[in-house]
């Protein structure tokens, strides 16, 4: 069916809303990437088998509705039942039967599989009443979880398309520009700019051609919004690209997928197809003077790619090496045309301040930092998973009051936001609102919303080690600083790793790290040494810790560190004695062990198997 | 090695014949026969019309790309910010260590490859190990043996 006036944009969501109202209840399964590797397509299964033999009233097997991420990775397989809003947890195959018979069949609520808040011991039935969602404002992610993403009319029935008919029938170009300047909105991929400012430059230019990428290349390590967004709510995606397509002038637009996200590439594709069978791309959109088109392009593999100038050399084929921007890709971008590159979270917040207006968009968050943000809130927190807060909500907020604080009840010591081009914060700084501006001045970054939260067995000289070694590998290597300064500071965190460094390292290395920031082409290497600095500038103990005391507080580096049975706990059980692959470990039989340190080779399999917590890392 | 290449026509003939098309193209021979054959590298070359070793230094800036041939299972191990903080490094040691190679290698009887992946979006069941294209969440050093038994 070919969508050609406004007007039938709203009958077809009458008209689903209808159909799918025959159904009294329907069953939500969270089939975002966590759930799924959880099992979730196993309960999907389990519901259809279930359905196949025994008939319910009012419910059919098309009423079992596969969604994107809900969020709540960290107690999945989720299933909720609507409109009850009832949210099972951690729900195996073979619940799948009494959720019909009890959920469905009758308004039972099955207590065993609700949520239990763990500062209570509570059992709590709704989203809205679990603090890890109490804290949030969904705004980007305001159809991930809710929508079938695979099909147009679940999002079109949700209000989808509609800011594209009001710009495309009652806004100028013009118009759409100065809504998103007057909303402040700023890119969603962590630099923070004015999305208006871009999108009006590009329009200035002089040109026949405009192009419009979505950036959906999301390469920070420990990051996932942006794949949950393109995997669960494709179409808002898409709208936004048209609004900006709409707005610059533009008829071809690309979405630029990291490679890691198969999942993700697949919804676009149905996306897209079916927006070109609804008539929502393609020549006269919605039966107006608009042409527009998307294609996808799929990332190969690079970090570097997340940069604007190499990013649009990937996409016309080439190796991804940025260039010197003296003259910034919306300007001279996509084949030396203008181009908005915008990140996928930014574009979805397009529509909703559309259809809502500028004004409200800039209630949400403080000042200069409007909206919300998204992040995928991991580490050792207790609830991982997928998050959206108002701008200038607390670090503390987010890790306590929504992530539910540290995981075994031990102590916070940093959290790292904005991934390799980001810092570590420590616990002094918990009451920094997170925004643009603060994360900045803290020697952190916003980044695209990775947020990885570190407790005491975590070491801060590896976690530099750790990104730096990331970054040579990913360091295109087209300038010096970059990949010769690089490497050496990873060479000298490897020194100190292994307890071989120096007073003076630290000192060369933090000359090196300013002067990489100040000489290198592109954002990979001028922020690059920003997680080696900000460990630097808070956690300075722990270097002098490796390099005066030769040990590792954190007991990671291996080569500071001795496991030793603590023979109180041992019960001599042996099972450590069969994991050791090196022999290492002997004893009698319900005797406490003794690990031979001169044989151990510190691969952490014993610890991994003990039950009773009797094996030490010192 | 020699391959059959007898589906590279076909590969050629999805793309348009240019060069803004030679990762498309890549990527498609890759996911094929899950490496870039060199004889695939050349016909690829002569149809997009790109030089030879253009052709190379794209396949070899790309992560996604590899000149060697692939065991039968691919075991990609989580080495993302996540999955490093919650012991991912011991993993990757422990499978390199059972399988007895390294990352990056592949096993003599060819049946099993071992990639590092810099995080795959599934952070919030870190550590994690796929197999085969199937995940596998909070993977640990005692239970990861099971993974990878041929």
């Amino acid at each position: 069916m070919k969508i050609l006036k406004t007007k039938q944009l709203e009958q077809l969501a009458e008209e689903y809303r209808k159909t799918a109202g025959r159904h009294k209840k329907t069953v939500t399964v969270c089939c975002g990437t966590g759930c799924l590797a959880k099992g979730a397509q196993k309960i999907v299964e389990a519901f259809e088998e279930y359905l196949d033999r025994c008939k319910v009233r009012d419910f059919t097997v098309e009423a079992v509705k596969k969604t994107g991420c809900h969020g709540f990775c960290e107690q999945g397989p989720l299933v909720v039942i609507e409109p009850q809003g009832t949210v099972y947890t951690r729900v195996k195959p073979k619940d799948a039967e009494s959720i019909i018979e009890q959920s469905i069949g009758h308004d039972a609520v099955i207590e065993r599989l609700l949520y239990t808040n763990p500062a209570d011991g509570r059992k709590i039935e709704k989203y809205a009443d679990i603090p890890f969602y109490a804290h949030q404002r969904r705004i980007a992610l305001r159809n991930v979880g809710k929508i079938a993403p695979d099909d147009i009319r679940e999002y079109i029935a949700a209000g989808g398309y509609q800011a594209l008919a009001k710009v495309l029938t009652k806004m100028t170009p013009d118009q759409v520009i100065e809504e998103i300047s007057k909303s402040e909105l700023r890119g969603r991929g962590g630099g923070g700019f004015l999305t208006g400012k871009k999108w009006r430059t590009c329009r200035n230019v002089d040109s026949d051609v405009r192009y419009v990428i979505c950036n959906g290349d999301e390469g920070d390590p420990g990051a996932f919004m942006d794949c949950s967004i393109m995997e669960g709510d494709p179409h808002a995606v898409l709208e936004g690209m048209m609004i900006c397509a709409f707005a610059v002038g533009a008829s071809e637009g690309y979405i630029y997928v990291r490679e890691e996200y198969p999942l993700a590439v697949i919804r676009l594709k149905k996306a897209i197809a079916d927006c070109e069978e609804y008539g929502l791309l393609g020549k006269s959109i919605l039966g107006a003077d608009f042409a527009f088109s998307i294609r996808i392009a799929r990332g190969a593999g690079a970090f570097v790619c997340g940069e604007s100038s190499a990013l649009m050399r990937s996409v016309a084929g080439e190796m991804g090496e940025p260039r010197a921007k003296y003259i910034h890709s919306v300007v001279k971008g996509l084949y030396d045309h203008p181009t908005v590159l915008n990140n996928v979270e930014t574009f979805v917040n397009v529509p909703v301040i559309i259809n809502n207006g500028a004004e409200w968009f800039t209630k949400i968050g403080v000042a200069k930092n409007s909206g919300t943000k998204a992040f995928s809130l991991v580490g050792k927190v207790r609830n991982t998973g997928l998050i959206e807060v108002a701008m200038g909500t607390t670090l503390r907020e987010i890790i306590y009051d929504i992530g539910g604080g540290i995981i075994d009840g031990r102590s916070f010591k940093g959290v790292q936001t904005g991934g390799p081009s980001g810092g570590c914060l420590p616990a002094a700084l918990l009451d920094l609102p997170v925004d643009f501006d603060s994360l900045t001045e803290a020697g952190s970054m916003m980044g695209s919303g990775g947020m990885i939260v570190m407790d005491d067995k975590t070491c801060m000289v590896d976690v530099a080690r750790y990104f730096l070694n990331f970054l040579v590998s990913e360091s295109c290597g087209k300038c010096v600083p970059c990949r010769e300064g690089l490497y050496q500071l990873h060479k000298m965190t490897v020194k100190i790793c292994e307890g071989r460094g120096t007073e003076e390292d630290l000192i060369k290395m933090e000359k090196l790290a300013n002067q990489i920031v100040a000489g290198s082409l592109c954002g990979l290497g001028k922020s690059g040494s920003k997680p080696l600095l900000s460990t630097l500038k808070y956690y300075r103990d722990e270097y002098l810790a490796h390099i005066r005391d030769r040990k590792c507080p954190a007991g990671v580096c291996k080569n500071l560190i001795t496991y030793r049975v603590n023979p109180d706990l041992c019960t001599g059980c042996m099972v450590c004695v069969k994991a050791c692959a090196y022999q290492a470990i002997a004893g009698r039989k319900k005797e406490p062990q003794v690990i031979k340190e001169d044989v151990c080779r510190k691969c952490g399999a014993c610890v991994a198997v003990c039950k009773f917590n009797a094996i030490d890392v010192l | 090695m020699t391959h059959k290449l007898d589906r590279l026509p076909e590969i050629l003939a999805r793309h348009p014949q240019e060069p803004s098309s030679l990762i498309m193209v890549l990527q498609d021979i890759q996911q094929e026969y899950h490496y870039l054959p060199c004889e695939a590298l050349q016909e690829t070359a002569r149809v997009l019309g790109v030089k030879l070793a253009k052709v190379f230094s794209v396949a070899t800036f790309y992560n996604a790309f590899g000149l060697n041939p692939k065991g039968e299972k691919v075991v990609r191990v989580c080495v993302g910010t996540a999955c490093h903080i919650r012991g991912g490094a011991l993993i990757k040691d422990q499978i390199e260590r059972q399988l007895g190679i390294q990352a990056g290698q592949t096993t003599k009887d060819g049946k099993f490859s071992i990639e590092v992946v810099a995080c795959v979006g599934a952070c919030a069941m870190a550590p994690v190990v796929i197999v085969d294209g199937k995940y596998h969440g909070e993977v640990s050093v005692g239970n990861v043996t099971r993974l990878v038994k041929g």
